[in-house]
């Protein structure tokens, strides 16, 4: 799972039948210092997010459809929680 | 998922039976921002996207969910098409972290 921030939603309507009543959203990984990690990606959503917020995301198949249940369909990533506070210990990282 | 957009397709007449009937796109991925990023890769197509479209597409094993119950050797699906991108991105950017570099003298 990755640190994320939702930065935005996608809008189709020719989708996979699966995806269907969830809210697409575009996904910036973050670094633990706050800056980007790489490109942003779209997850599916499973907590209600919204841009702005800081999130957990899944990137892998099997968490990503269970946590908005639907198994067995073409879903690989999803925001799956939000993230309130990350506590880091001096010296350790 | 990820976002891009269909540049192209593939045109092979002999590939896996399972294949058979697949369309194969050239996908450019992008950055919300519809900047370039990465380089182009071939996805099969599961909902009709056609050149110039922007799509996502999904990634890995489940590549082959929208084919069920034919389970086609595949590994990248376009499973959308996008008709509008809202992208707010922050906008102050955070203060670079300091790192105490562990430098010999």
């Amino acid at each position: 799972m990755l640190i994320a921030r939702v930065i935005g939603e996608l809008v189709a309507t020719q989708k996979d039948p699966s995806h269907e009543g969830r809210k697409l959203l575009l996904v910036q990984a973050l670094n633990l210092d706050g800056t980007d990690r790489g490109d942003a990606v779209v997850a599916l959503d499973a907590v209600d997010a919204g841009v702005g917020d800081k999130v957990l995301l899944t990137t892998e198949g099997f968490s990503a459809m269970t946590s908005v249940g639907r198994p067995n369909s073409p879903i690989d990533m999803a925001v799956i929680g939000f993230i309130d506070h990350i506590e880091l210990v001096d010296g350790v990282h | 998922m990820y976002f891009g957009r269909v540049v192209g397709s593939v045109w092979s007449t002999v590939k896996h039976p399972h294949l058979t009937g697949k369309r194969l796109l050239v996908v450019q991925p992008l950055t919300p921002e519809l900047k370039i990023t990465g380089k182009q890769l071939i996805c099969t197509d599961s909902v009709g996207a056609g050149a110039g479209e922007l799509v996502y597409w999904v990634r890995g094993k489940e590549a082959s969910f929208p084919f069920a119950p034919d389970e086609p050797p595949v590994d990248t699906t376009v499973v959308g098409i996008v008709d509008e991108v809202h992208v707010k991105r922050p906008v102050t950017t955070p203060p670079p972290v300091e790192r105490k570099s562990a430098r010999k003298k």
